[in-house]
């Protein structure tokens, strides 16, 4: 399993700004686009050509080689990094891992901004000006391994990039043409209908928009999210969504204040969003405001297992894809078991020690890290 | 309605406040007190309950008290009735122009029926049949009598006027008379279509229609290569079947039994389906004929009421005994139904599946006899084999009996504009849209239902009907309540077992409870 790697090195001349590069450990051509990751120190090398030079070795005079690419060095942890890997390099010597080619869980991270204030957002938004991402991101993209199953494109909102996501899908339909695009978006921007069928304008070949809905009632979404309008507004993105025949899926996260309606809410998925491709049912990410409000927030996931169990029951029944996400099996009813998703994603993944005991730890999708030190169900025990 | 309730106090629950940043749900409530309708139909249902139903077929139940303060305008935004209404879209207490947004799409998926225009296409290559069934005033059992055959230039102009239908489906069905007599005919139909396909990419199937009788090796072997379904008649076990289907030697069922196992061998099981129809000596037997469609691997069953063509027009007290007969053994045939899926057989009743689809799913059900407007002429159409093109089946039956009232035009004379557009078309889709119709315009049940012109005219005499006199009305509605009543009130067997015939899905993928494992 891999971790979001930042490592810190020296850079030898400093860096002019952020140098993107795809890592290889041994030389190849062509050069450009490449990240030459090296164990120590070359005596003699022909390092030209590549867009940087990163290795472990103390490294503190120039080679004095003209044309040499920029390096950074003595990097610890630099074995964590795979071939295929695309970092950035950025003036100090920072290194940080933007897609990891061993991972099934990338994501492109598109806007700290956000245009609703969840209250158990897990990534806080933040109001900067963070609109150069889009540059850095198309890049990015051209490095990524077009043999990636699967892509996030997450925040933040995105949608809020407008025809910079735009580009970002465009490209991505025209450099990974066979990697799944999975969007996560409050969906209120498709309020307009223009916006969704831009998107669907693109054709991309398979691309999903995951967009939360938190209750069947305005007043109770419209709270979660703290934004007035916002269910009217996803309501009608959905369904401009749905009239552009852009694959949805619905993403309820359940907690303290949205349990209870949770089989109105499978009613009214299924009454006014019978197209979405998939509905998952998400328990609480313990990071950022779910901190904050945890006491208002915390359920013991047991204790919402009858309308879990009813909001499944009604929409597998009638025929909508539905899965139960960040569930530990051993608080589920073994009849839900078969929706249960290792949804986890690996970086951020973790289990108790007493869940080395169980037999189903390797069908379980585990424990957000976060939550181990925080709050877990009091019914956690290992299945034997 | 059927998902499970919340706990009491699902809304007012008192929250303690968050940190600064975040503002209470008071600060997201609706500007202004106060609620407004959005528009619903209603009916009482018992004593003191009434039935409410939107546009869209979503329904609610009121106690009366609650009922009178919706609709005074007093129930509260904390009552759990209230959240029930606002989320079914009854009642928009901020703007409504996001829930009639949302109920328009609604709308539109539940009238997708009407998309693409006529999709069934029934073809009558000819009248001729062995038979001579009571009930049946069309075929002619002289079999050599090829006059009532239909010409190959007939059948190349009907399927250039079915190509000219925009829909993107085209269903043909082969009917006769027994179709099977003018086997030549039907090879040379479906030679026309398939040719012509190539090119129109029309998603094409083909049903024949068919007693069974004649069947050859020949002919099962044309039909699997050509992929075609069949229909077939059986009205039940042997002694009812042979007595509603009378031909020389009396031994229909023996010869249908014989040939529905050699055509289920070269076709596969399930490309073999069977229709009866109830006379008067099946109104005893409801029991019995289920039975015997199970015993006979059928997994459907379709309980057709009494059809009034070919009989002597029946009204008033005469029609009204009728109706109670029928549905008596509707009912009876029902609860047998649901008993032999109990027992772990899956069985379906397919007229009460139509309705359930209606009331329990958020789509459009394709089943021509039961549109708002009718399926008449915009759903389906009869080629007869002379030429002439009739609105619906029961049209054209009509015109056997001397009536030519729904005769849209003749293939040999009329252009497809002239037959779709005309007149006579136009006046049955105008007074067969169930929302401008006197007793129907109200009618809570409206959504599930339909309208039935071509039935209202030889009943009634009139294409609109009279609805507290209507044979039709009194049924639907009759079996429409029987259906809600055991959604509300049967087990909860029942109730999943009527959930799975509208989803169409069969096996339960969570086991409740009360759950009992179906294969």
């Amino acid at each position: 399993m891999s971790l979001p790697i930042s490592l810190q090195g020296k850079d030898l001349t400093a860096l002019s700004g952020t140098i993107l590069g795809r890592i290889t450990s041994t030389p190849r051509e062509p050069r450009a686009d490449h990240i030459l990751k090296l164990e120590s120190r070359p005596e003699d090398a022909d390092l030209q050509g590549y867009v940087a030079v990163i290795t472990a070795d103390r490294w503190d005079e120039a080679l004095g080689l003209k044309g040499m690419a920029p390096v950074v060095h003595s990097v610890t942890g630099l074995e964590a990094l795979a071939d295929g890997d695309v970092v950035s390099l950025t003036p100090g010597g920072h290194v940080r891992s933007l897609y990891r080619i061993n991972s099934p869980h990338n994501a492109l991270f598109a806007t700290e901004r956000c245009n609703s204030f969840c209250v158990m957002c897990s990534q806080p938004p933040r109001s900067v000006d963070d609109s150069s991402r889009i540059g850095e991101l198309l890049r990015l993209i051209d490095l990524i391994d077009p043999g990636t199953r699967e892509l996030g494109i997450t925040g933040g909102e995105p949608t809020l990039l407008k025809s910079g996501l735009l580009r970002i899908v465009e490209r991505c339909k025209e450099r990974l043409p066979g990697t799944a695009l999975h969007i996560l978006s409050n969906g209120r921007l498709f309020y307009y209908g223009s916006l969704a069928q831009q998107l669907a304008a693109l054709a991309h070949p398979d691309l999903m928009i995951g967009i939360p809905l938190y209750s069947d009632l305005d007043v109770e979404h419209d709270w979660v999210v703290q934004a007035a309008g916002a269910f009217d507004e996803t309501m009608i993105g959905l369904q401009n969504l749905g009239r552009f025949g852009v694959p949805v899926e619905i993403r309820v996260v359940i907690h303290r204040q949205t349990f209870r309606r949770l089989p109105q809410l499978a009613e009214f998925i299924y009454r006014n969003v019978p197209f979405a491709a998939h509905v998952a049912l998400m328990g609480l990410e313990i990071m950022g405001f779910a901190v904050a409000n945890l006491d208002e927030l915390w359920i013991d996931p047991v204790d919402y297992q009858h309308e879990l169990v009813s909001a499944v029951q009604f929409l597998a029944c009638r025929g909508l894809n539905v899965s139960i996400y960040n569930h530990q099996l051993c608080v589920v009813p073994r009849e839900l078991w078969s929706f249960c998703r290792k949804s986890i994603s690996d970086w951020k993944n973790d289990y108790l020690p007493k869940c080395a005991d169980c037999r189903a730890r390797d069908d379980c999708g585990g424990f957000f890290s976060s939550a181990l030190q925080r709050r877990v169900s009091r019914h956690i025990a290992p299945i034997v | 309605m059927w998902a499970t309730p919340a706990a009491p106090g699902a809304v007012d629950e008192k929250v303690s406040p968050m940190t600064g940043k975040f503002l209470p749900r008071e600060s997201y409530l609706p500007n202004r007190p106060g609620y407004q309708l959005l528009p619903f139909r209603f009916e009482r249902w018992s004593g003191d309950e009434i039935l409410l139903v939107n546009d869209v077929g979503e329904l609610v139940f009121l106690a009366a008290d609650l009922f009178a303060a919706l609709v005074a305008h007093r129930l509260e935004p904390r009552e759990t009735t209230y959240s029930e209404l606002k989320a079914k879209h009854f009642l928009a207490d901020t703007s409504p122009s996001v829930p009639i947004d949302l109920l328009a799409t609604k709308y539109r998926t539940k009238k997708s029926f009407l998309d693409g225009f006529t999709k069934l296409h029934l073809f009558v290559v000819t009248l001729r049949c062995d038979h001579s069934c009571h009930y049946c005033q069309v075929s002619r059992v002289n079999e050599a009598r090829s006059k009532f055959d239909m010409s190959a230039e007939t059948a190349e102009r009907a399927v250039d006027l079915m190509f000219c239908s925009p829909s993107r489906v085209l269903k043909v069905e082969i009917q006769g008379g027994e179709p099977l007599l003018a086997f030549e005919r039907i090879q040379q139909i479906v030679a026309l279509c398939e040719e012509r396909n190539v090119h129109e990419g029309r998603a094409l199937e083909f049903v024949i229609a068919t007693n069974l009788v004649p069947l050859s090796d020949e002919m099962l072997e044309f039909m699997r290569q050509h992929s075609i379904l069949i229909s077939m008649s059986l009205d039940g076990p042997e002694l009812l079947h042979n007595k509603n289907r009378p031909r020389k030697g009396n031994d229909s069922y023996l010869q249908v039994l014989r040939n529905l196992t050699r055509a289920r061998e070269v076709l596969a099981h399930d490309r073999v389906s069977a229709v009866m129809t109830t006379t008067k000596e099946s109104l005893g037997c409801p029991t019995e004929i289920v039975d015997e469609y199970v015993r006979l691997g059928f997994v459907s069953i379709f309980l057709r009421s009494i059809s009034p063509y070919g009989y002597a027009v029946r009204t008033g007290e005469a029609l009204r005994y009728e109706t109670d007969q029928f549905l008596a053994f509707y009912k009876a045939a029902l609860d047998h139904i649901i008993e032999i899926n109990r027992r772990g057989i899956n069985f379906v009743e397919v007229y009460a599946q139509i309705l359930l689809t209606r009331i329990l799913t958020p789509f459009a059900t394709g089943y021509v006899d039961l549109q708002s407007p009718a399926g008449t002429g915009v759903g389906a159409v009869a080629y007869n084999y002379d030429g002439g093109v009739y609105a619906s089946d029961e049209a054209r039956m009509l015109a056997a009996m001397g009536d030519e009232s729904f005769r849209l035009g003749s293939v040999h004379d009329n252009s497809y504009e002239e037959i779709f557009g005309g007149e006579t078309l136009r006046a049955l889709i105008a007074g067969s849209v169930l929302e401008t119709l006197p007793g129907c315009a109200d009618c809570a049940f409206l959504p599930f239902c339909g309208a039935d012109p071509v039935f209202h005219w030889r009943t009634q005499g009139d294409i609109v009907g009279h609805r507290p006199t209507s044979a039709f009305c009194v049924k639907n509605m009759a079996i429409l309540r029987h259906l809600l009543g055991l959604l509300r009130n049967g087990d909860s067997f029942v109730r999943d077992l009527l959930t799975s015939w509208a989803t169409g899905i069969r096996s339960h993928p969570v086991a409740g409870a009360e759950g009992v494992a179906r294969p």
